[in-house]
């Protein structure tokens, strides 16, 4: 689905991304892995055209992302952090995006009755908790049913029951054949989830494989401690 | 185009509803009001307006610019994640600000003139040139903070450097020309002085305006240089020109810069 091959990022004097190159299979779940700062978000920023590569191709589907923005119409984006005009209600937010990926399949807002807050839905965003921005956030990036979903921290700020929903609806997606991307600092919910890890540490892609892989690779039992073997070898070479 | 309204259109339905737009709104309305209504005839409220138009409105044009446009980085994130074009959003979002600014400085203004019937006693062309004094210089300052916003990543050191540029602008700039008249008192500078003053939107905005009123005195060094080297015909046109110089050259370096920017 995705062939990143090469990308070299630097902000200032610091490189974030060292000669990455990383391929994402179709209609699978890979976990991005890797210390703070190791370069997963600008990763996916770099995917979606928000930061630009300092050198390095990316292709989606064989098509390679250059000046065209119409690709992003195939894809769906939950950021880390929630934030939305103040004085806009959630539902005006929808029918802005709606008007702006036109024309649009018929949107998914299956979420929006699952965590079972339409009541909030027409309240202005700044009277919102965070945890229902959070939700806010996770309808959005299925709203235009994407094949391709990049969900940054997605579970962070949301109460256990919803986020068994949102992965529920990660499952159900996936099972439609839709893509994902995902980061996540909770290790357990990448168990759970991914059916591949990238590991990256550096700005470099340190493993990538099936989750099974890196596990028996490591001889540990459960990704955390896989990851944290995996790191320490880093240390040690 | 028809992008660029879109996201325009839901951006001032959330800047309409701030606060500090009202706010600004009513204090427009009061003060014109009260000059109306203290400040005598109709002309001697609209000198007095000039002043509060010249200092307010770039101030607030240029903060709320700045501070709206830092509170939404998440949202421009959002919106450029969409399969829409960076210029779209940059277009979308200037138009979104800089209208909902403007539209409130000029109702603020004409209600007031309309219930006391102003304009009927002062003289149309002045009051149209003040309108349209007030929209160049919300149009700026605005421009002026998509600039600022666009090269600084720091939201500190960006409104730093808004309330910077106005306070330079509007206190520090007359300091500076009327030293360089005092120290070249000697030397026939007329023509570096209109330089000077092209090269404040403050300034020349008040030389715009105050040629509309014959009170030479308000016109300032600059302005009376103005006055005698180009008479008020020219002196219009020329100053108006450099206002909408004024406008596109900030605008253009913002999006230039923002079509850049990593996110």
């Amino acid at each position: 689905m995705i062939e990143a091959r090469h990308i070299t990022k630097t902000f200032g004097t610091l490189r974030v991304l060292d000669d990455l190159s990383l391929s994402i299979g179709p209609r699978r779940i890979t976990g991005l892995v890797g210390p703070n700062a190791a370069g997963k978000t600008t990763l996916a920023k770099i995917i979606l055209g928000l930061t630009k590569a300092d050198s390095g191709t990316l292709e989606i589907d064989g098509a390679r992302i250059g000046a065209d923005d119409a690709y992003r119409s195939r894809i769906g984006y939950m950021p880390q952090m929630a934030r939305f005009p103040e004085n806009l209600s959630a539902r005006e937010l929808f029918e802005m995006l709606t008007d702006l990926r036109r024309p649009t399949p018929p949107v998914d807002e299956e979420l929006v009755e699952r965590f079972n807050f339409a009541g909030a839905l027409d309240k202005p965003i700044r009277t919102l908790s965070g945890g229902t921005r959070q939700k806010v956030n996770a309808v959005i990036a299925f709203l235009f049913r994407p094949d391709l979903l990049i969900l940054d921290e997605p579970t962070a700020g949301l109460d256990p029951v919803s986020s068994g929903i949102l992965k529920d609806k990660i499952f159900a997606e996936k099972a439609a054949g839709t893509t994902f991307l995902l980061t996540s600092h909770i290790m357990s919910e990448l168990d759970e989830l991914a059916d591949d890890i990238a590991f990256i540490n550096e700005g470099k892609v340190a493993f990538v494989g099936a989750l099974a892989e890196i596990k028996r690779v490591t001889r540990q039992s459960n990704l955390e401690r896989a990851i944290a073997e995996m790191m320490k070898r880093g240390a040690a070479a | 185009m028809k992008v660029t309204a879109k996201v325009a259109r839901y951006e001032i339905r959330d800047v309409i509803r701030s606060r500090w737009l009202i706010g600004y709104t009513l204090f427009f309305l009061l003060v014109t009001d009260a000059l109306f209504r203290f400040g005598g005839g109709g002309e001697k409220a609209l000198l007095s307006l000039v002043n509060v138009v010249l200092i307010l409105i770039p101030l607030v044009s240029i903060v709320f610019s700045t501070v709206y446009l830092y509170a939404a980085r998440e949202f421009i994130e959002l919106l450029l994640a969409q399969p829409i074009k960076r210029r779209q959003v940059f277009a979308g979002l200037y138009v979104g600000l800089a209208l909902p600014l403007s539209l409130s400085f000029v109702a603020a203004v004409c209600i007031p003139f309309i219930l006391h019937r102003g304009i009927a006693s002062a003289q149309p062309g002045t009051f149209a040139a003040l309108l349209l004094a007030g929209i160049a210089l919300t149009l700026i300052f605005t421009a002026l903070a998509f600039l600022i916003v666009a090269r600084t990543e720091d939201r500190i050191k960006g409104l730093g450097l808004a309330v910077a540029v106005w306070l330079f602008l509007a206190v520090l700039y007359d300091g500076l020309v009327l030293l360089v008249i005092s120290i070249m008192a000697d030397y026939p500078i007329e023509r570096p002085l209109i330089g000077l003053m092209l090269a404040n939107p403050m300034d020349l905005a008040r030389v715009a305006l105050l040629l509309q009123f014959d009170v030479a005195a308000l016109l300032g060094y600059t302005g009376a240089v103005m006055q005698k080297f180009f008479g008020r015909a020219i002196g219009v046109t020329v100053t108006s020109l450099a206002l909408a110089v004024w406008v596109f050259a900030p605008l253009f370096a913002g999006m230039r810069a923002f079509q850049k920017k990593d996110f």
